[in-house]
């Protein structure tokens, strides 16, 4: 079974022009603004891994239009029961549900899901894969920062390879012609990561990737996923941590960014985190606006 | 081993109008050949041979198609014991039959492992309802927990014809030696599954720009690679030693076994019908009918195996047949089991993709499915129609065009990527032991 039209599982086969409708719906948005588009549905929160943001935002954003919701976790559910994904799938939409939001440890979850439910699937980050409304509303703050994604050039600083949200970010922004700079040491940023799309360089070298750049992602190193890999923190810091100093190689006006969670004191200093430059917690705040596009979308409302 | 030895007053077959190919006779020609008591008794030009007048003699019309000895698969997974939700030796032979295969290699790892003499008696028994002949190949270690060796000597005894720890690797280099060192000391091929386990943990498909893209970590050439590498230096400093190597997947550990050869090493490998008709790049939306151990590799790894296909490196096509049930592949690609069916398709793909594409001779092919693997397992009298063979014997249609439809399989397992595909080349009747046990 094909997805349910409106299913959102990942940027590498979204449109450009699609993208380019959601951010001008989510610039339409405001969750103090109630718009009831989604009043009476029921969107369905399938959490199999944490979340703060991204969970939250979703709820607000279903919420601010009028949508039930429900959240499921796999703690207190069937799930820790034994229950599979899709049987919680059928489960679900037997009670009722028009919409799955799901986040899931494995990639590909969300698409299993979508080939055998008949309602819209949002992949809200599955596994190493893709997070696709992350990747949205980074986009759609880099463009109420920088106006424009012609001539942009943006480094995404660390973990890649676990990564669900480096490899979103580098489908869509390479489908807008941003050249994109990956920077880290080889076992977190292999050099294959420059087949996932067009304009896409790896360097090793912290003052490389900044030189020039508009916009900097860091990333966490995601102790959780490493597998047995040894990470040499002290190392790490050393070569990579954002700090004032290394900001200064960027371009004046360059902005800050990070997904989040941050961890201060690793990935970047507590100075580059609540600096002038920093944009981290606008990016959260245009999660919810970005998430209502993608849910009204869902819905073929997006209009 | 099981059933299906020669028996007598079994009347007697005349195939009639075939063309009969016998790689191990070198025999490529139209030939008529009478099959008696479970035995070849005679191959002759067309026309020339004559049912006795007192003898009831069966007459199988061959025109049109090609006689081979009947198809020796080295590696298939039959699932009994323990696993009968997934295959039974009934289910499993069956879909074995309607492939052409009239000898199968049986795997161990089932629940429990097949490490014992008892296990190997279990599997023998009439009541399995094996339709063509099984042959067990018994753990390497007990519980293939890779530590302890098996007794190789009762195993081989009982009628084991390999050891192996399939699934698993026999990782331990001094464990992996002693069992080389018996192999040789007993005649007695150790499969070895190569796979640096210690490398590919939590890993789902091959490592490459694929797996990179889909977020699923991926299995190195070099977890298969490095294995073999060690196996074949081991095996070649080990007097009379015999590895084979199962489902070879790989260029670079291809390039280990070939120097294995040229050193005189008594090194076999096989290849499996995937991995010379699919790459990593052809898994779509995280179709668990795509995984499979070892993994679909890069497209370089595929031509190196054609190539040693059609150079006749490759001892034989093995089809490493992994039935699961549904419930254990439609989820999360990550959880879901490794394996695919391949019984009912080896001989269409081989057709399709190494004859018809790649103009491999079909005489290549019938010898990859038959004097190959009876080489590399010693399977006396099988693999060859040579008079007083064991009347095993595969009749195909190489023309034959088909849909591949695995609802209709035989199998009790339907997980392949396979389904609905256009094939070339069709098994039409299937002969163990003079009788024939699945005619299309």
């Amino acid at each position: 079974m094909n997805p349910a039209r409106g299913s959102l599982l990942g940027i590498e086969h979204l449109e450009a022009a699609e993208i380019l409708r959601l951010f001008k719906f989510a610039r339409r948005m405001n969750p103090d603004r109630p718009r009831p588009l989604l009043k009476g549905k029921r969107v369905f929160l399938l959490f199999y891994e944490a979340s703060t943001r991204t969970r939250s935002s979703f709820e607000i954003a279903a919420k601010s239009m009028g949508a039930h919701t429900v959240l499921i976790q796999s703690i207190g559910s069937s799930i820790e029961k034994g229950e599979s994904l899709l049987d919680t799938g059928y489960t679900v939409r037997a009670v009722g549900a028009d919409i799955i939001v799901i986040r899931h440890p494995n990639a590909g979850a969300p698409f299993v899901m979508a080939q055998h439910i008949d309602v819209p699937v949002i992949n809200a980050g599955d596994g190493l894969h893709e997070h696709p409304s992350q990747a949205l509303l980074d986009a759609y703050t880099i463009l109420r920062n920088k106006k424009t994604f012609k001539g942009l050039q943006v480094a995404i600083v660390g973990d890649v390879f676990h990564s669900r949200v480096a490899r979103s970010a580098c489908h869509l922004l390479s489908k807008f012609g941003v050249k994109i700079v990956l920077c880290g040491p080889p076992e977190l940023v292999p050099d294959i990561a420059t087949t996932l799309a067009p304009g896409i360089r790896v360097t090793r070298h912290i003052d490389d990737a900044l030189r020039g750049t508009d916009v900097i992602m860091l990333l966490r190193v995601q102790n959780e996923r490493l597998s047995g890999l040894k990470i040499d923190l002290l190392e790490y810091i050393a070569r990579y941590q954002m700090n004032p100093a290394r900001l200064k190689m960027a371009r004046k006006d360059a902005i800050v960014m990070h997904p989040g969670p941050i961890i201060r004191g690793l990935e970047l200093t507590s100075e580059v985190a609540d600096g002038a430059q920093a944009r981290i917690l606008e990016e959260v705040r245009n999660g919810v606006p970005t998430r209502m596009a993608i849910l009204a979308r869902a819905m073929g409302k997006m209009r | 081993m099981t059933m299906t030895g020669p028996k007598k007053d079994q009347g007697a077959l005349l195939i009639k109008g075939g063309h009969l190919i016998d790689p191990a006779a070198r025999i490529d020609a139209p030939l008529d050949l009478l099959l008696k008591d479970g035995r070849v008794a005679e191959v002759a030009p067309p026309n020339k041979i004559k049912g006795g007048a007192n003898e009831k003699v069966e007459k199988f019309d061959a025109r049109g198609l090609i006689v081979a000895p009947g198809f020796i698969d080295l590696h298939a997974h039959l699932r009994e014991p323990g696993q009968a939700h997934k295959e039974t030796i009934a289910t499993g032979t069956a879909a074995a039959a309607a492939g052409g295969f009239t000898s199968v290699c049986t795997m161990p790892n089932t629940v429990p492992v097949v490490d014992s003499v008892e296990w190997i008696d279990w599997l023998r028994q009439p009541e399995r309802g094996a339709l063509v002949n099984v042959f067990a190949v018994a753990a390497a270690t007990r519980a293939s927990k890779g530590a302890t060796l098996t007794d190789f000597r009762a195993l081989q005894g009982a009628g084991a014809i390999a050891v192996t720890d399939d699934g698993k690797p026999i990782l331990e280099d001094i464990i992996m030696r002693e069992a080389l060192v018996l192999s040789g000391e007993l005649n007695f091929p150790v499969v070895q599954h190569a796979e640096d386990t210690r490398m590919t943990e939590n890993c789902s498909m091959h490592a490459g720009a694929r797996s990179f893209r889909l977020g699923l970590r991926g299995m190195t050439a070099a977890a298969e690679a490095s294995i073999v590498e060690r196996d074949v230096q081991l095996a070649t400093h080990i007097p009379n030693a015999r590895l084979h190597v199962a489902h070879l997947s790989t260029a670079d550990a291809l390039k280990s076994v070939r120097r294995g050869k040229r050193a005189k090493a008594r090194v076999t490998f096989e290849v499996t019908p995937h991995h010379f008709t699919l790459t990593d790049e052809d898994m779509r939306d995280y179709d668990s009918n795509y995984k499979m151990n070892p993994p679909l590799r890069s497209p370089s790894d595929l031509e190196a195996i054609l190539a040693a296909l059609a150079d006749g490196t490759v001892d034989a096509i093995a089809t490493d047949h992994a039935p699961h049930a549904a419930h254990e592949k439609e989820m999360e690609f990550e959880r879901a089991a490794f394996g695919i069916t391949g019984l009912e398709t080896a001989l269409a793909l081989a057709i399709t993709r190494l004859h018809r594409e790649k103009r491999i001779p079909l005489a290549r092919i019938v010898e990859l499915f038959t004097a190959g693997p009876a080489r590399c397992f010693d399977l006396r009298g099988r693999g060859s129609l040579a008079r007083g063979a064991i009347a095993d014997v595969t009749l195909f249609d190489p023309k034959k065009k088909w849909t591949f439809d695995a609802a209709q399989s035989r199998s009790k397992s339907k997980n392949t990527p396979f389904d609905g595909w256009q094939l070339t080349g069709k098994v039409v009747a299937t002969i163990v032991g003079g009788k024939i046990v699945y005619a299309a």
